[in-house]
């Protein structure tokens, strides 16, 4: 199982994190017309409920074949990349997967590495990698790039910048960017961003990039974006490094159109994205632009340890488009940045804990209410409640031998398990059970006003003064 | 509608299982389904050993103690009658995740699944098997309908609800924004994330008191028991004497309605 050490844990701090969101009404409107908006957009793009019940079938299956295979089709995708002359990568851990990229940056002495979005290279933090390493990277979607200008993270994996106004994205440019004056005008800052990244494309020595789905039975790299900046970065660097999870494979390419629709009409509400980029190789020698390099480095972090588990598994189906996240009460609630994790949302909560462990994880699980929204709008119906529920239960067992997660029972606690065994004791007998509930109908004066985390917000529950039984008794 | 319905299959008899939220927070709730039932011409079977469906522990990640708690249920419904839950998320829990809770227990795999095909949600029980049509005796009124969570994703039964307010002749039923967004209860959920359900709950009551309805009706008590406790605190906060949002279980609402002489 991975090993990477525990730099920080999510869980702890969350509840001070979300706290700090729900009780700042600005924020709190701000994220509720922003989810509403992306909900609204890509309501439109699936006007026929019966289209999108099976294309989201045809996606699952298409995800669940592959991962079916997907050592195999790793094999294939190797020698395929291979044969095409891109080099490939292996990495079990962000560290591992840091040096690679490290490694190929100081191997051309490169100075400046520009960077089309890929969230994988979030989770291994390669900004931070690179800059220790003394190699700048710079982020080219305007999202990112307006994210990594405030020294933050991405708060959506679709829209890093979600979280920021018009006006504090004006005010940030104004501060960081030399000889921008203040302006609001959303036209006008993002044609300052293009200025700025234009002449950083055409001075870097490295471009990196994501992958939406890579093909094995071709060798190809499919990468899906608007701006641009992601064919930019593949083509104009005299080097090309593509990093992505082990999972983003499928066999072949005509699994890619459905995957495709789904991907942009649940992420953005977009029939199809602004570029689609098909990337099959490095420059050959009669052809005058592209990159002389291409690499890819194949990520773990975790992912074979999902892979390994049936229910588990269907976590990996993820095509990353961020609707669960979109129709999430709880993310609309809190915004991405509270999860702590790279991932947030809906799908972080299901895939955080493999790439960092349930000690890091371990209640992040619980921020659910469970209403199934996000299952509902899966485009490859990841059963998202389920798998939670399973980590719930991962999470709070007693540790065992041979766990399915690493951390397991990190959550444990002996009183709690004492009190669900007391319950279930109580619950499983009829005649405790009719006791219990008489002495609550009895003495509900005994109730405290004070019932701790429920009297926040509520009054006091108090059972009725007969339950149902009695009453039916006394109606004979 | 269902065959049942259209080939005019009443059952005469059925059991009911109040959940244990209904029989201990909402037990008027539990009477009136009842009574609606028996005033179609049902027999209704309340069987006394009855507690609870197990959820609770296992959406909490106790499925073993859930599992001792549902073996109990099992054995209650001899008959082949349909089982009636006044609740769309113990009817989910019983009708689709008891098969997969037991799925490893030979013995109690098949009837587990028996009883999951014989689970109706009561709201659904009314439109699809009975094809019950209310008739209204009361005076105008507007109200706003919540479906749960479980009601409408697990259980799809969240048209139903509104079909029976839809047919009865003077209540309008009034449109909040979010409809389908979840109130914030979650079980524990609402005890480990006071802050996230908090806020959930505070703008659910906010959506449903927009619409001006005087009254919110819902076919789970445990969504009930969430929203009108937070509306209830905000009374008190705001010093009202008189319920800004008082509700209840549809059953006792449309018993109300249908009853001689009604008032709202």
């Amino acid at each position: 199982m991975n090993a990477q050490p525990i730099h920080f844990k999510p869980s702890e701090g969350f509840r001070g994190r979300a706290k700090a969101v729900v009780d700042n009404p600005f924020l709190r409107q701000s994220f509720r017309g922003a989810m509403d908006f992306l909900m609204t957009k890509r309501a439109a793009q699936f006007p026929d409920a019966e289209e999108l019940d099976s294309l989201r079938t045809l996606g699952e299956h298409i995800r669940q074949y592959n991962l079916g295979k997907l050592p195999d089709l790793l094999v294939q995708l190797e020698e395929n990349l291979a044969r095409n002359g891109i080099h490939v990568h292996w990495a079990e851990t962000p560290d591992e997967a840091n040096a690679i990229i490290l490694g190929i940056c100081q191997k051309h002495s490169a100075k400046l590495m520009v960077k089309g979005k890929s969230m994988v290279s979030e989770e291994i933090e390669l900004n931070h990698a690179a800059e220790a390493a003394g190699i700048g990277a710079l982020e080219s979607d305007m999202g990112e790039y307006i994210v990594q200008l405030a020294g933050e993270k991405p708060s959506h994996i679709i829209m890093p910048a979600i979280h920021k106004t018009k006006e504090e994205i004006a005010t940030l440019f104004h501060e960081k960017v030399p000889g921008v004056d203040y302006t609001d005008n959303v036209d006008a800052l993002i044609q300052i961003g293009r200025r700025v990244l234009r002449q950083k494309f055409l001075e870097a020595d490295i471009g990196l990039s994501g992958v939406n789905f890579a093909v094995a039975e071709t060798g190809t790299l499919c990468l899906v974006e608007n701006e641009g900046n992601g064919r930019m970065c593949t083509t104009a660097p005299p080097v090309h490094v593509a990093i992505t999870g082990i999972e983003k494979i499928v066999e072949k390419l005509e699994h890619v159109p459905p995957l495709l629709s789904l991907l942009t009409r649940s992420a953005t509400g977009q029939n199809i994205s602004t570029y689609f980029n098909m990337i099959s190789g490095p420059r050959k020698p009669h052809e005058k632009d592209g990159p002389q390099e291409v690499h890819l480095v194949l990520l773990d972090n975790g992912r074979s340890q999902a892979y390994a588990d049936d229910q588990l598994r269907k976590t990996l189906q993820c095509i990353r488009c961020g609707a669960c996240m979109n129709h999430c009460p709880v993310y609309t609630r809190i915004g991405g940045h509270a999860y702590g994790t790279t991932y947030p949302g809906p799908i972080g909560k299901i895939i955080s804990p493999h790439m960092l462990g349930l000690e890091a994880t371990a209640t992040m699980a619980t921020a659910s209410s469970l209403c199934g929204a996000c299952g509902e709008v899966c485009p490859v119906r990841i059963p998202i409640p389920e798998l939670l529920m399973r980590l719930r239960e991962e999470s709070f067992s007693a540790p065992h031998e041979n766990p399915a997660m690493r951390g397991q029972g990190a959550g444990y606690k002996p009183w709690v398990t004492a009190i669900w065994r007391g319950w279930a004791a109580v619950y499983r007998s009829p005649s405790l059970y009719r006791l219990a509930t008489w002495l609550g109908s009895r003495f509900a004066w005994l109730m405290p006003s004070n019932q701790g985390p429920w009297t926040t917000v509520r009054v006091p529950l108090k059972p009725a003064p007969k339950r149902l039984r009695d009453m039916l008794k006394e109606r004979g | 509608m269902s065959e049942q319905a259209k080939t005019g299959q009443r059952p005469a008899d059925v059991y009911f299982f109040a959940t244990c939220v209904v029989d201990q927070f909402f037990p008027g709730a539990g009477l009136d389904a009842i009574t609606l039932l028996e005033r179609a011409g049902i027999r209704v079977h309340f069987p006394e050993e009855q507690t609870c469906c197990g959820q609770p522990a296992y959406t909490s990640g106790f499925p073993d103690e859930a599992r001792k708690v549902a073996a109990q249920q099992l054995t209650l419904f001899p008959n082949d009658w349909p089982v009636i839950v006044p609740s769309g998320s113990c009817a989910g829990m019983m009708k689709h995740h008891y098969p997969t809770l037991f799925a490893n227990d030979p013995a109690r795999k098949a009837q587990a699944e028996a009883l999951s095909a014989r689970i109706h949600e009561f709201t659904d029980f009314l439109v699809n098997v009975l094809g019950w049509q209310p008739e209204d005796k009361g005076g105008e009124c507007t109200v706003v309908l919540h479906t749960s969570c479980s009601a409408r994703r697990e259980m799809g039964v969240h048209l139903t609800g509104r079909k029976l307010l839809g047919d009865l002749a003077h209540v309008t039923v009034a449109q909040q924004d979010h409809e389908s967004e979840c109130c914030g209860f979650g079980g524990t959920f609402s005890i480990k994330q006071p802050e996230i359900s908090g806020a959930m709950v505070e703008d659910k009551v906010k959506s449903l008191k927009a619409t001006g309805a005087e009254r919110v009706v819902s076919a789970d008590c445990g969504c009930l028991m969430n929203i009108l406790g937070h509306a209830a605190w905000k009374d008190r906060q705001e010093g009202r004497a008189q319920p800004s949002l008082p509700g209840e279980h549809i059953a006792s609402f449309l018993l109300r309605r249908t009853e001689e002489r009604s008032g709202k």
